[in-house]
């Protein structure tokens, strides 16, 4: 029997969301638990539906089979999944943007921002980057390993189950169930179940690497692989916490006051440095050299920036915690070992700029690596603006301020969403077995568009970074504060407005990669000239 | 390692392996990268060795240079409290008419009192000042108890209809809704906007005038000049709290509304209290 087991796991969960539902103790776990039944008893219906009864050899022969030995379904599911929650998550973007600039459009209680903001945060790390991640860590292993994904169905397993990991943490959050930990908003129960997801992750990914048929391992793997790893020690840790109640979407940390800080930003930190570092950086160790044709720069640079990289970054936490309560020794070593990270983020840069040497007319004549080339230079950028704000003079005036939010998107916009927008215009093409994407002149679209919102985006956080960290600390010359807080507020109106502007813009491009991939998998291709100067784009890649 | 395979466009030997058509360049650290790489680290051992930065058992090394930041901070306030501090007690000490008359007193009475003003008035009064409707504007010089700094002060330290202070200042205009009649109401709505501008009804604003001499004089005055003892408005300024319009004007005589303003003096002290009057009296409008 098909889905045989899979339908008898499902029908069990629905049937114990029900008896939590019943016995909830408070309303929010209660409303929480009647979606997981919903959610649950729809796959089950959807799973049932799809069953036969044939006997199990005949049923085994699946309906596309991969002619080339990988395992591509989850990966084709993951790149859909990627655009898909990358539109939801910058559209939740535009809405907080706006929300900021006219209050008027909070609607209490569900979309608040104090809801929507962890919504956005989310939606864009964790079900953008995270399925771009799953998606092409799952891709390049198979590929550069020459094996198959180890595990059989449990590749499958860690699709869905991300899936309804993403559903229940944003339904979480406009129920109004947080543990207020910045990143780590879930609630206990849905951590416990992404920790199950994640180790299965990790077993698919480890297994495919132990039963590659390549004598070395690849550097995309290294970085995927230190990402993985460490997501799931980060994230275990920084969630230790005692329920209320079996029953009850509360619990309580194991840590308090300045250790439950420090640890906090400890995986804060590094959920930075190794999501949507490392493992963006075995994204692009991949899909550079694949997109340029050309061998990466240096293996020594790779090898020695790795491990520098993974062994600085996790003790870069504390700068995050600058003049507060905070020891100063841990303060001084959060920044020192912020400034000694510079290097060896930067050696990521060189090597996937250099790679490129040999290439670079490609830059004029295919807009995918021009978003690849974009995506390093956001990545350099902002690996020096973040070792300079770690700096504590710098972080005196940076901190608390728009020029951190600023940061952030330099590094989310410009390098994350670049290479993952990059990379799923290399993967589907070749998962759907097209000749090539539905239009090149809509990718060089896109590209201006997220280009351009990304500069207006960044340009206008340093404005009203800056002006609100003078505001805040302006003296006059008796020694009196000259601003309200209210003031540095109502200062920040045209900033946020024209912020809300680059999100827009950057939205606009992710519609237009929406409709372009959907055009690519529908097997469709716009007969259409090259925009001007790239003439040799229409040919294939290789 | 083999080099056997030379990358034809760069001249530059691989390492051999090949991934799925990946190969990786033999070339070498790039010299700018390492030395960069190497200063952050001596400066990272320096900045170490200078300040506090090494956990002990019980404590941290304090570095060369005895840096704490809690210190730090000690100190910077000291600073501004030491500079500050033969000024505030000449504040505290002298009576509000000799801080006015003192310029040096007065100008740092004043930028104490902004400051204190945008932390604690503000919410309702505004971040200029300029008031928003049910609250009073302090930049003009209509001032419903009083525009002296000693009037000042009294409201500011014990507040308006404040219940939580006996000294507040009272008053309650009557809900002219159960005493007069709805057309009398509009008649006295008409003669109130034609005090300080035209009324719609020119026959409704003479009718008025009577309405307005029966009941409203006693407290608003016989020509609508106001009473500052009373805190009853001056009518014939055109600054109006509740609205300018002969139904807002109408409104508020049937069911008047009334401000709430608490007491300073218990929160804030009598320091800033003063600093305070010192400020909204230099606004433009003080008498």
């Amino acid at each position: 029997m098909k889905y045989g087991v899979e339908i008898v796991g499902l029908t069990l969960a629905t049937f114990l969301a029900l008896v939590a539902a019943a016995f909830a103790q408070d309303a929010a776990f209660e409303a929480h638990m009647w979606i997981l039944f919903l959610v649950l008893a729809v796959s089950t219906i959807v799973l049932m539906r799809k069953t036969t009864f044939a006997p199990a050899g005949a049923a085994s022969i699946p309906l596309n089979p991969d002619t080339n030995g990988y395992m591509d379904g989850p990966i084709r599911y993951g790149a859909i999944a990627t655009v898909f929650w990358g539109v939801v998550g910058f559209l939740v973007g535009v809405v907080v943007a706006l929300q900021l600039a006219f209050p008027d459009l909070n609607i209490e209680p569900w979309f608040s921002f104090g809801r929507m903001r962890p919504l956005h945060t989310s939606a864009v790390v964790f079900a953008f980057g995270g399925n771009a991640l799953i998606a092409t860590s799952f891709y390049v292993v198979q590929r550069t390993s020459r094996a198959r994904l180890f595990g059989g169905d449990l590749a499958w397993f860690v699709f869905w189950g991300y899936q309804l990991f993403i559903v229940m943490a944003a339904t979480g959050y406009l129920l109004g169930i947080t543990q207020s930990r910045e990143y780590a908003e879930p609630e206990w129960y849905v951590d416990l179940f992404l920790t199950v997801v994640w180790v299965a992750y990790l077993i698919v990914f480890l297994g495919t690497i132990v039963k590659r048929k390549e004598p070395h391992i690849y550097v995309a793997n290294w970085f995927y692989l230190s990402f993985i790893v460490t997501i799931a020690m980060l994230h275990v840790v920084n969630n230790l916490a005692m329920p209320v109640s079996l029953f009850g979407s509360k619990s309580y940390s194991l840590f308090a006051g300045v250790q439950d800080a420090l640890t906090q930003w400890w995986y804060g930190h590094n959920a930075v440095g190794f999501f949507l570092t490392a493992g963006f950086l075995g994204m692009m160790y991949y899909f550079v050299p694949k997109q340029a044709n050309r061998p990466v720069y240096s293996y020594r640079l790779s090898i020695i920036h790795f491990w520098a990289l993974i062994f600085l970054y996790i003790w870069a936490g504390p700068h995050h915690l600058h003049y507060t309560a905070l020891p100063d020794w841990a303060q001084t070593l959060g920044m020192v070992f912020s400034i000694m990270l510079w290097m060896p983020s930067w050696g990521g840069m060189i090597n996937g700029l250099m790679t490129l040497s040999g290439a670079w007319d490609k830059v004029r004549t295919d807009p995918i690596i021009r978003m690849m080339v974009l995506a390093i230079a956001f990545y350099g950028m902002s690996t020096f603006e973040g070792p300079m704000m770690s700096i504590k003079a710098v972080n005196s005036l940076s901190h608390y301020t728009d020029w951190t939010i600023g940061h952030v998107h330099s590094g989310a916009l410009g390098w994350v969403g670049m290479i993952s927008f990059a990379a799923v215009y290399y993967m589907v093409p070749k998962l759907w077995n097209r000749d090539g994407l539905y239009s090149l002149r809509l990718v060089t679209w896109h590209f201006w568009l997220a280009t351009l919102g990304i500069v207006v985006y960044a340009a206008v956080m340093w404005v009203s970074g800056i002006q609100q960290g003078l505001m805040w600390r302006e003296y006059d010359d008796q020694g009196f504060l000259v601003y309200s807080f209210a003031e540095s507020v109502a200062a920040m109106f045209p900033y946020y407005v024209l912020r809300a502007l680059g999100g827009v813009l950057y939205l606009a491009g992710a519609l237009i990669m929406a409709f372009n991939i959907t055009m690519t998998i529908l097997g469709h291709r716009r007969q259409e000239t090259p925009f001007d100067g790239s003439v040799s784009a229409l040919q294939p890649a290789e | 390692m083999k080099n056997d395979h030379i990358d034809e466009v760069s001249g530059v030997s691989t390492t051999g392996h090949e991934w799925d058509g990946i190969r990786e360049l033999n070339n070498p650290l790039p010299r700018w990268w390492v030395w960069t790489f190497y200063a952050t680290i001596v400066w990272s051992i320096g900045y170490a060795i200078l300040y506090p930065a090494w956990p002990l058992i019980n404590s941290a090394t304090t570095g060369i240079l005895g840096y704490s930041s809690r210190q730090e901070l000690g100190r910077t306030l000291d600073g501004v409290a030491a500079s500050q501090a033969e000024r505030l007690a000449a504040i505290s000490e002298k009576p509000l008419a000799e801080i006015l008359a003192d310029e040096e007193l007065r100008r740092f009475a004043a930028s104490a009192g902004a400051a204190a003003y945008k932390v604690n008035c503000s919410q309702c009064h505004g971040s200029g000042a300029q008031g928003s409707p049910g609250y009073p504007n302090l930049n003009d010089d209509e001032w419903l108890w009083g525009g002296d700094i000693e009037a000042i002060h009294q409201t500011i330290a014990h507040g308006i209809r404040f219940a939580g202070d006996a000294g507040s200042r009272y008053s309650l205009m009557p809900a002219f809704g159960d005493v007069l009649e709805r057309e009398q109401i509009n008649q006295v709505a008409a003669h109130v906007a034609s005090l300080s501008g035209t009324a719609a009804d020119p026959v409704a604003a003479e009718a008025g005038m009577q309405v307005y001499a029966d009941n409203c004089a006693a407290c608003h005055g016989e020509n609508g000049e106001g009473n500052r003892d009373l805190g009853a408005p001056d009518l014939t300024d055109a600054i109006w709290l509740y609205g300018a319009s002969e139904e807002e004007i109408a409104q508020q005589v049937r069911i008047p509304r009334h401000g709430m303003m608490p007491g300073w003096a218990d929160r804030l002290g009598d320091t800033t209290v003063k600093q305070l009057s010192v400020y909204v009296h230099s606004l433009g409008g003080g008498e």
